[in-house]
């Protein structure tokens, strides 16, 4: 990865150069037409990059891997890779650019929730398309957005369900740790609203938000931990993002919280995340995806080797997100094959409808809301910073975008 | 007759170990089903009185029992595997592990509990009364009771008789129970006031009871919590003394406004990471690791300081928006340097085992092992930094040149040489600072950034040029952020500390200690 970023940025400069001189290039295995244009819109500094950076290579991957098989509609796929620098204003200019300097015909990006919801009205006007594959907090529906991570139904509530159910502990109060943003606020509200149906009340649940990238969770566990000795099984839900998790879950362990007696299930933390951690004290805490590494099937096998052979390491994880790039960037290319067109309007009606044999051994369908159709499963952490799956729905799940669980949305059409 | 009645003894005495041993294979099978099956066969185990059950459940919790494809349960002997209801060597091929989840791990832990009440080894003892403590069940009193009669070890004994009582609060003794009651409340801890308020609505009779015993709990445990939140507010103000005692020696004593400082931190934890790698083949060397990092981090930080001292800052002493700018682009450069060298992802420093976790004091006032660790790292630094400045040439010279440096270089003393010694010195001791933050933080690119607007604001409050106070500085913050934390929430907690600041200045612009005397107003 680190080798290959200099290359990237020549590449991607050129591209530009190159569209603007319109040499003749020497493309022998793609005959026909101009290189279809994928843009990458992921943070490769500052504080995202430690969560972007792999999203980037999942993408140019996938470029390698459609080249191979002969391009799209036999055209050729070429990356135009942008850096917006954990910059929300800036991933907006960003965006801008790769629609109107490199007019790209898609674009793959963005992981927080400020960065799409800045770069949203660039791609409405512009009417660009764009992949978004994080799981996130719902409340929203764009035409020229596919979503492909999850909505709040197919994370963070069954997660909950699990908590509260026999195998899951039946956890009776709820202490809900973010990070201060709109993801982890809006996701609690919904839990919230949620909680309250199952009829667990306000004096049973705990709310903290911390700063992004906090490490002293000293006084929060502590808490927790006060919050767990009145008398009720307790468990967390953490909506922790990034790099305060480490010294979280370091703070966990060292104030010896078995995941016998309180449970934490987090929705922003796998594999990548757990790398730089010690995972023998965490064991038994709980994470909540649409997939998780280990598991099991042939698709998922195909994705792990094509990522470690791309990635030239043997060593390194997927996670939940690329797999959501490689699910949408496939789409996508069936999408522009069924449309044979690249053009926004036409692949947009195509992707309706597409289906795909996900890596995480379900069939996901894209959902007339721009959303797709996922299994949910719970992982608990093992010795080895792997996930072992402990429960799965038994079907995929349709999105709900807009949750029944916030009042505002009782009018809405569902 | 007589002989009717010895036949039907020996068959009797025949079938008790039999029917035991019955109890034993009618578990096993469950040991192959899902989560739900396998607490019952556990808590089966528990109970059937098998010396059998011990080893395999032992198995179980190492994640080493493994399921055949028909279900036979195999057991690992030596390397190999062995049927748990034959005892006859089994083959392994399509053998799964036995997995676990939080609720197995719970009847588990019960049942180990009860098993190991017996176990030779005191530590084992102990950690079975306190999981019969959390598992607690009306059966358990009776063992309880044997248990204690027999204990040698006063410290086993006292966790025995917590547990008996959590015990005897779920069993249908009710004079037992108002005992119970008493000797939880003496407890004075979070667990036994959970288990009196759970206690408080099956037990509508002993609520008075139960009532007292909380409120005497709730007092320790105000006054535990008040020590705690101390404990809490010191090591934050250790972990923000470390980070601010570079830039007290180059922003305090030299003047330099360095925005770089983060990165020499970072490089630090970096200087940790390589360290602890380099040791991971010599095993009598692996579990020092931590402490050899410290004097490496110290040199590798030095060692870069020097450099950007002598390549840049040198030529634009006394202009600071310059300084500013042009360390700030050193900082990032660093740290893309770095991104690019390591890459984007955290990087794993594991902490030895004396730095795990928790410590508890007389008073049951628990502590952090790596917290109490960097306190007293935070202590040494400041001690060293002291007596260098105090008692050493360079340390001489360094305040020579700082008071007049005209007057110094007459008196033969390089002042170029001194001012990049002291920013090294000021640069190593951030990288050892990144040592300890190593083992409370991320080991990333961005570590730095997270500590240099706070290493700032605890020597500009501290006041500019003294060590001392960047202690006072450093720990008022650190306290009285967790003294607010629990009112304000982490995040207006630090907004609050961040305007007291500001008020502050305004008030008394040259911070706590103030320098007086000529040295103040040049």
């Amino acid at each position: 990865m680190t080798a290959s970023t200099p290359a990237l940025t020549r590449r991607s400069a050129l591209a530009g150069l190159g569209a603007a001189l319109a040499l003749p290039a020497i493309r022998p295995a793609f005959g026909q037409g101009a290189p279809i244009k994928v843009g990458v819109l992921h943070s490769l500094s500052g504080t995202m990059a430690i969560s972007e950076t792999a999203l980037r290579d999942t993408v140019l991957m996938m470029v390698d891997w459609v080249n191979s098989k002969g391009g799209v509609m036999g055209r050729k796929v070429e990356a135009v890779v942008v850096d917006p620098a954990s910059n929300w204003p800036l991933f907006a200019e960003k965006a801008r650019e790769l629609l109107q300097v490199h007019k790209v015909d898609v674009t793959f990006g963005c992981w927080t929730s400020v960065s799409r919801k800045s770069v949203l009205p660039v791609f409405e006007e512009l009417n660009g398309m764009l992949f978004y594959p994080v799981q996130y907090e719902g409340e929203e529906e764009s035409k020229n957005i596919f979503y492909t991570g999850a909505a709040p139904n197919q994370q963070a509530i069954p997660a909950v369900e699990y908590l509260m159910s026999k195998d899951g502990g039946e956890a009776k109060r709820i202490a809900l740790l973010g990070t201060d943003y709109v993801y982890p606020r809006t996701t609690n509200r919904i839990l919230r609203g949620f909680l309250k149906s199952k009829g667990i009340g306000d004096a049973d649940i705990m709310e903290e938000y911390t700063p992004f990238g906090h490490s002293d969770w000293q006084g929060i566990v502590a808490r927790v931990k006060r919050f767990a000795g009145e008398g009720k099984k307790t468990a967390i839900v953490s909506t922790i993002n990034g790099d305060a998790n480490v010294p979280f879950y370091r703070e966990l362990g060292n104030q010896g919280i078995k995941a016998e007696d309180i449970p934490c299930v987090a929705f922003s933390v796998g594999e990548e995340e757990l790398a730089g951690i010690d995972t023998k004290p965490l064991v038994g805490h709980l994470a909540a995806w649409n997939y998780f590494m280990s598991v099991p099937g042939a698709p998922n096998t195909e994705f792990k080797q094509l990522w470690q052979s791309y990635i030239k390491n043997p060593k390194r994880v997927t996670n939940d997100p690329m797999e959501a790039t490689y699910t949408g960037f496939r789409m996508w290319t069936q999408a522009v094959e069924k449309a044979k067109s690249t053009k926004v309007d036409d692949v947009r009606a195509a992707m309706i409808g597409q289906k795909l044999m996900a890596p995480c051994g379900y069939e996901e369908e894209m959902l007339p809301n721009h959303h797709l159709s996922k299994p949910v499963l719970i992982g608990e952490v093992q010795g080895d910073g792997q996930f072992n799956i402990v429960w799965k729905t038994p079907n995929a799940v349709r999105a709900e975008n807009w949750s029944p669980f916030i009042p505002e949305n009782a009018n809405r059409r569902r | 007759m007589k002989h009717f009645i010895l036949v039907l003894g020996v068959l009797l005495w025949l079938a008790l170990p039999a029917r035991a041993q019955d109890a034993f294979t009618a578990a096993l099978p469950g040991l192959a089903g899902g989560f739900g099956d396998i607490a019952t066969s556990v808590e089966q185990l528990g109970t059937a009185g098998d010396p059998r059950a011990l080893p395999l459940l032992r198995a179980l919790q190492e994640g080493k029992l493994q399921k055949a494809p028909d279900g036979r349960i195999l057991l690992p002997q030596g390397a190999d595997l062995a049927d748990a209801a034959t005892g006859q060597p089994a083959d392994a091929a399509g053998a799964e592990t036995v997995r676990l989840n939080n609720r197995v791990r719970q009847a588990l832990r019960g049942a180990l509990g009860r098993l190991q009440l017996v176990s030779p080894d005191a530590a084992e003892r102990a950690a079975a009364a306190d999981a019969i403590f959390r598992s607690r069940s009306a059966d358990d009193v009776k063992p309880l009771q044997t248990a204690i009669a027999r204990e040698s070890d006063a410290g086993v004994r006292a966790r025995m008789e917590l547990a008996l009582a959590a015990a005897q609060l779920v069993a249908p003794d009710e004079s037992a129970k108002r005992d119970a009651i008493a000797r939880l409340g003496a407890a004075g801890t979070v667990e036994a006031r959970a288990l009196l308020l759970e206690a408080r609505t099956a037990n509508p009779g002993l609520i008075t009871a139960i009532d007292v015993s909380i409120a005497s709990i709730e007092r320790t445990l105000s006054l535990r919590q008040a020590a705690e939140t101390l404990f809490q507010g010191l090591s934050l103000g250790s972990v923000l003394l470390l980070a601010a005692l570079g830039l007290a020696v180059t922003f305090g004593v030299m003047g330099v406004i360095n925005m770089a400082h983060g990165e020499f931190v970072m490089l630090g934890a970096y200087a940790t990471f390589m360290v602890q790698e380099a040791c991971r083949g010599i095993p009598w060397l692996a579990p020092w690791s931590l402490p050899l990092s410290v004097p490496a981090a110290f040199l590798i930080a030095a060692a870069a300081g020097a450099a950007l001292e002598r390549g840049l800052i040198r030529h634009i002493y006394g202009r600071p928006l310059e300084t500013l700018l042009m360390t700030f682009g050193v900082g990032m450069i660093l740290q893309q340097a770095v991104r690019l060298a390591f890459g984007a992802q955290n990087r794993e420093v594991s902490s030895p085992p004396w730095m795990q976790g928790t410590l508890m004091l007389p008073g049951g006032i628990s502590v952090t092992q790596n917290r109490l660790w960097i306190i007293v790292f935070g202590i040494a630094v400041l001690l060293l930094v002291v007596a260098a400045i105090r008692f050493t040439r360079f340390g001489l010279e360094m305040r020579a040149v700082v008071q007049n440096r005209r007057i110094a270089a007459t008196m033969g003393i390089r002042t170029g040489r001194v001012d990049a010694l002291t920013f090294a010195f000021g640069s190593g001791i951030a990288g050892m600072a990144g040592v300890a933050l190593s083992q409370i933080d991320n080991v990333s690119p961005n570590l730095g950034t997270g500590y240099i607007i706070d290493s700032f604001m605890v020597v500009v409050f501290g006041g500019v040029g003294s060590l001392a106070g960047t202690l006072v500085g450093a720990l008022t913050l650190g306290v009285v952020n967790k003294v607010l934390e629990p009112y304000a929430g982490a995040v207006l907690a630090k907004v609050f500390v961040l305007v007291a600041i500001m008020l502050f200045i305004q008030r008394r612009p040259r911070g706590l200690f103030a320098l007086k005397g000529r040295a103040a107003e040049s």
